[in-house]
C-alpha cells in the first residue's frame, strides 16, 4: 500500500490524485472481484436466498487509534456486527472516507489496514467506496461512513417483539472495554491493561444460532452499552415485563473498573464494539452459555439477567447490587461526563 | 464484578442488624444528615436507605457544590465564556447546570468555547498551549478541591502561564454545620474533605453544638459503620466525634495543603443556595492574586432568575426531601432538569429520582 | 464530596509521579503530599494526590467489616467487643 506523507485537497477531486489513491492505497487491501472494475456500482452476484438486510454507520472516533484497534477497524466490525445481531449473513460492505486537508498519510493507511483486517476476519468483501477531502480546519482527521448489506436465511426469526418474561439476558463478554479504553487514552489515563473489545461477530453468532435454538434477540452494546440494550428490548418486547440484572454477574474487568472510578462513569453504559447481549428462552441459556464460551470471541460469556413482570410503579431495567438492594438503570444523559463529585 | 470486602453483602446485612440494634436504644426519632454529594450518590446506588430502622431519617443537606453554587455566578461564568477570546475551562459537573441564561452546554453548542477538563492542571496546560486565549477555570467545589485548584494556580504563575484566571466560587463546609447543627442529630462528615481538614476539623460539632459527627468513606460498609457510630452516641447521650475513615484522614489532615490554600484564598461571604449568606465560608482569591481572578473582570449580568416553583434551597437544607417539591418528577426530571439539585448526579433530587422511588427489597 | 480513589504510587519525580490501580497508570501531581514514597497508596482526586493510605488503619478497617460478615450478630444487646466510642 502507497499511501502519500499528507491528504491534499486534490486527493478528493476526482483527477488524477484521487485515481492514485485509490489505486494504491484502498485497492490493494480490498482487492476482489466486485471492487476492482472501480465503477459507479459494484456489481454482486445473485443474491443468496433470505430477507435482505441493510445497515449503514457513520463513525468519528477521538483518538482515531487506540489500544485494540482503529477507526477503519471499527467502522467495518461495527457494520458487520448490526448484520449479525439481525440474523443476516454478512454479503458485502462499502466503506467511504471523509479526509480532512493535511491528515498524515499513515493515519488513512492504519485505517485501511485496520478495515481490511475486520472485513478479512468477518469474510466479507468491501466493495465500494469514496474519498472526499475537506479543507484543514472543517473536519477532524477521518471520518468513515459503512454501510452493510446482508441476508437473513429462510426460516430464522429474531427480534425483540419474540422477548418475553422469565427469557435470560447473557452477555459474550465484559463489558465497557471499548469505551473505557477510548475515554482513558483521552484524559491521559495509560497502562498496558486497556484494549478495545473491537471485533466483529460474525463468526461467533453464527456459532451460536447454528447450534441452539431459542435465541429470541441479539444486541450490540455500542453507544449507551447494556443499560441501552435493555431499555430497547423493553420498548418492543410485548406486554409490559421488566429487566433484572445481576450485579455480581457480571463481568467488568478491573482496569475497566478502575477508570470508572476514577473519571466517575459506570460501565453499564459504556460501550463495547465486539460483545453482543442474548436474550434466549430461560431452558436453553445453559446451553447459550456453553456454546458462546467454546467460540475465541466468547470465552468470558455470562449469564447476567432475566427478563421479569414489571410490578405496579417500577421502573424498567433494575439491577440487584452487590449488597442486596435494588438500583433502577436509567436510560439518562450525564453519565457520560467526567465527574469529581 | 470483582468481590470486593467494602460491598460483601453480609458485612452489609451484620452492620444493618446492629443499627436496628442500637435504634431500638433511642430516645427518640432521630435525623442524620450527610453533607456530601458523593455520600449522596453512594446512599443512593447501594439503597442504604432501605436499611434504615423506621426511627432513624437519612437527610441530605448543601453537599453538593454545584447545587449549592447560586445562579448569580453560573450567569457571570456564562457572561464571561460569552466575550470573545475567553475559554472556559470547567469540570463536568458543571455543563448541564441551568443558568439564568441557559447552560454551559448550551453556550458550546452556540460558539462559545466551553473545556471540559478532568483536573484543573489540564485547564492549566491548554492555557499555556493556548496563549491567544483567556482561559477561565470555573473553581467549584469544597476542602477536597480547593488545594488541588490552589496548585494548578501555583503552577501556572511559577511558570509565569499568565492567561489561566479563576472564577472563584469554592465554599468550605464549617459554615453551613453551624447552621444546620440544631435541625439535626448526626453529621455524617465527608470523608475526603476530611483527608485536608484532619477529623479534629469538625470536633466544634460535638463540643459547641451537642450535635456527634462521625467521619465516613463512601463504601456501603464505611457509610454504615459510621451510621452506627453516630447511633451509638444518641443512644448513650453522649455526643462525640467519631473517624470511620482512618485509613486515609488523619486528625491533623494534609498540612500541606492546609497551606497552600492559606496562601492562596481568604475567607469570603458566600451564598449558598438555600442558605443564603454565609459569612466566611467562601474561598476568594487573596489580593497578591488579583491578576487571576476573573471576577474581577466586569461583565454585564441578567436579573438571576430562579425557576418559579424550584424549591432547591428547602431540599437543600433537609427541610424536605425532594417528593415534598412541586416540580419533583413532573416539571423536573433529570432529562429537564428546572433547578441544581437535579441536574447533578450529586444533586439530592437526582438521586431520588433515580434511585430512591424504587427502593424495594431485593428478592430473593 | 468527590471521587478520589487509592492507588499505588509507581514511581516518581521531584513534584510528579506515576500511580497504578488495577493496570491503568496515570500521571499525578505530588505538590500536595511531596512526601509520598514509590509503594505508597495514595488518595487520587483531580490528577492530585491529596492523602497517604495508612496500611494498619485499612487492615484493621477490613477485619471489622470481615467480623459483621463472618461472626454475623446478637439480636439483641451489643455486639462482642469494646464499645469505647472509636469505633463500631
Amino acid at each position: 500500500m502507497k499511501v502519500p506523507e499528507r491528504i491534499l485537497l486534490g486527493h478528493g477531486a476526482g483527477g488524477r490524485l484521487t485515481g492514485r489513491l485509490v489505486r494504491e492505497a484502498f485497492l490493494p487491501a480490498f482487492e476482489n472481484p466486485a471492487l476492482a472494475p472501480l465503477a459507479d456500482a459494484a456489481l454482486l452476484g445473485e443474491a443468496p436466498e433470505g430477507r435482505l438486510a441493510l445497515t449503514t454507520d457513520g463513525h468519528v472516533v477521538d483518538p482515531p487509534v487506540f489500544p485494540g484497534g482503529d477507526l477503519g477497524y471499527l467502522a467495518v466490525a461495527g457494520t458487520v456486527n448490526d448484520l449479525a445481531v439481525s440474523g443476516a449473513h454478512p454479503v458485502a460492505l462499502t466503506f467511504a472516507v471523509i479526509l480532512e486537508e493535511g491528515t498524515p498519510g499513515d493515519l488513512l493507511a492504519t485505517c485501511i489496514e485496520g478495515a481490511r483486517r475486520a472485513a478479512e476476519e468477518a469474510g466479507v468483501p468491501v466493495v465500494a467506496g469514496d474519498t472526499k477531502v475537506v479543507p484543514r480546519g472543517k473536519g477532524d482527521g477521518v471520518y468513515a461512513v459503512t454501510a452493510g448489506l446482508g441476508v437473513v436465511p429462510p426460516g430464522r426469526e429474531l427480534g425483540d417483539h419474540l422477548v418475553r418474561e422469565g427469557d435470560e439476558v447473557l452477555v459474550t463478554g465484559p463489558l465497557g472495554d471499548h469505551g473505557a479504553t477510548i475515554l482513558a487514552a483521552r484524559h491521559g489515563l495509560g497502562g498496558e491493561a486497556l484494549r478495545s473489545d473491537v471485533a466483529p461477530l460474525a463468526g461467533l453468532v453464527e456459532h451460536l444460532l447454528a447450534r441452539v435454538d431459542g435465541v429470541r434477540a441479539l444486541h450490540d452494546p455500542t453507544r449507551g452499552g447494556l443499560v441501552s440494550v435493555c431499555h430497547e428490548v423493553l420498548g418492543r418486547a410485548p406486554g409490559r415485563p421488566g429487566i433484572l440484572l445481576r450485579q455480581q454477574d457480571l463481568p467488568v474487568r478491573p482496569a475497566v473498573h478502575a477508570v470508572c472510578e476514577l473519571l466517575g462513569l459506570d460501565p453499564l453504559w459504556l460501550a463495547c464494539e465486539g460483545r453482543a447481549v442474548v436474550f434466549c428462552a430461560p431452558d436453553v441459556a445453559e446451553d447459550v452459555l456453553s456454546v458462546l464460551r467454546e467460540h475465541p470471541l466468547g470465552r468470558e460469556a455470562a449469564r447476567v439477567g432475566r427478563v421479569v413482570t414489571r410490578g405496579e410503579g417500577m421502573p424498567p431495567v433494575l439491577l440487584e447490587t452487590d449488597t442486596g438492594s435494588l438500583r433502577p438503570l436509567d436510560l439518562l444523559s450525564g453519565h457520560d461526563l467526567p465527574r469529581i463529585c | 464484578m470483582t468481590a470486593d470486602p467494602f460491598r460483601d453483602r453480609r458485612t452489609v446485612a451484620g452492620l444493618a442488624r446492629e443499627i436496628a440494634t442500637v435504634a431500638r436504644r433511642l430516645p427518640r426519632p432521630v435525623t442524620l444528615m450527610e453533607v456530601c454529594g458523593t455520600h449522596t450518590h453512594a446512599i443512593a446506588e447501594a439503597g442504604l436507605r432501605r436499611l434504615m430502622p423506621p426511627n432513624v431519617r437519612l437527610v441530605s443537606g448543601p453537599g453538593c457544590p454545584v447545587c449549592v453554587t447560586p445562579v448569580s455566578w453560573l450567569d457571570r461564568a456564562l457572561a464571561l465564556g460569552r466575550e470573545r477570546g475567553t475559554v472556559l475551562a470547567t469540570f463536568g459537573d458543571l455543563v448541564r447546570v441551568p443558568s439564568s441564561t441557559g447552560t454551559l452546554e448550551e453556550l458550546r453548542a452556540h460558539g462559545g468555547h466551553v473545556e471540559i477538563v478532568y483536573s484543573p492542571r489540564d485547564a492549566v496546560e491548554f492555557a499555556a498551549a493556548h496563549p491567544e486565549a483567556r482561559v477561565v477555570f470555573l473553581a467549584v467545589g469544597f476542602e477536597t478541591t480547593a488545594p488541588p485548584i490552589a496548585a494548578a494556580l501555583a503552577e501556572a504563575e511559577a511558570r509565569g502561564i499568565s492567561n489561566f484566571l479563576l472564577l472563584p466560587g469554592n465554599k468550605t463546609m464549617p459554615g453551613p454545620l453551624a447552621a444546620l447543627a440544631d435541625a439535626v442529630d448526626g453529621f455524617l462528615m465527608p470523608g475526603h474533605v476530611s483527608v485536608i481538614t484532619g477529623a479534629e476539623a469538625w470536633r466544634f460539632l460535638p463540643e459547641r453544638h451537642g450535635v456527634s459527627a462521625a467521619v465516613a468513606g463512601f463504601t456501603p460498609a464505611d457509610v454504615l459503620a459510621a451510621i452506627l457510630a453516630l447511633l451509638r452516641r444518641i443512644a448513650r447521650g453522649e455526643p462525640g466525634l467519631d473517624n470511620l475513615y482512618g485509613r486515609v484522614v488523619t486528625p491533623g489532615g494534609n498540612r500541606e495543603a492546609q497551606a497552600l490554600l492559606a496562601r492562596t484564598f481568604e475567607p469570603t461571604d458566600a451564598e449558598w443556595r438555600g442558605l443564603g449568606v454565609l459569612p466566611g465560608s467562601g474561598l476568594g482569591l487573596r489580593e497578591g492574586l488579583a491578576h487571576r481572578d476573573a471576577s474581577r473582570i466586569p461583565v454585564d449580568l441578567p436579573e438571576p432568575r430562579e425557576p418559579a416553583g424550584c424549591r432547591c434551597g428547602d431540599v437543600l437544607h433537609g427541610e424536605i426531601d425532594p417528593p415534598g417539591c412541586p416540580l419533583f418528577a413532573g416539571a423536573c426530571t433529570p432529562e429537564r432538569p428546572v433547578g441544581a439539585c437535579m441536574v447533578s448526579s450529586e444533586g439530592a433530587c437526582a438521586a431520588w429520582y433515580r434511585h430512591e422511588r424504587w427502593a424495594r427489597e431485593a428478592t430473593e | 464530596m468527590c471521587l478520589a480513589i487509592p492507588m499505588k504510587l509507581v514511581e516518581r519525580t521531584e513534584f510528579e509521579g506515576i500511580v497504578e490501580l488495577d493496570g491503568v497508570r496515570r500521571r499525578v501531581s505530588l505538590m500536595l503530599l511531596p512526601d509520598a514514597e514509590v509503594g505508597d497508596h495514595v488518595l487520587v482526586h483531580t490528577g492530585y494526590a491529596i492523602g497517604r493510605v495508612d496500611e494498619q488503619e485499612a487492615a484493621e478497617i477490613l477485619e471489622l467489616f470481615r467480623r459483621y460478615a463472618d461472626e454475623g450478630i446478637h439480636e439483641f444487646g451489643e455486639a462482642p467487643r469494646n464499645d469505647d466510642g472509636d469505633g463500631p
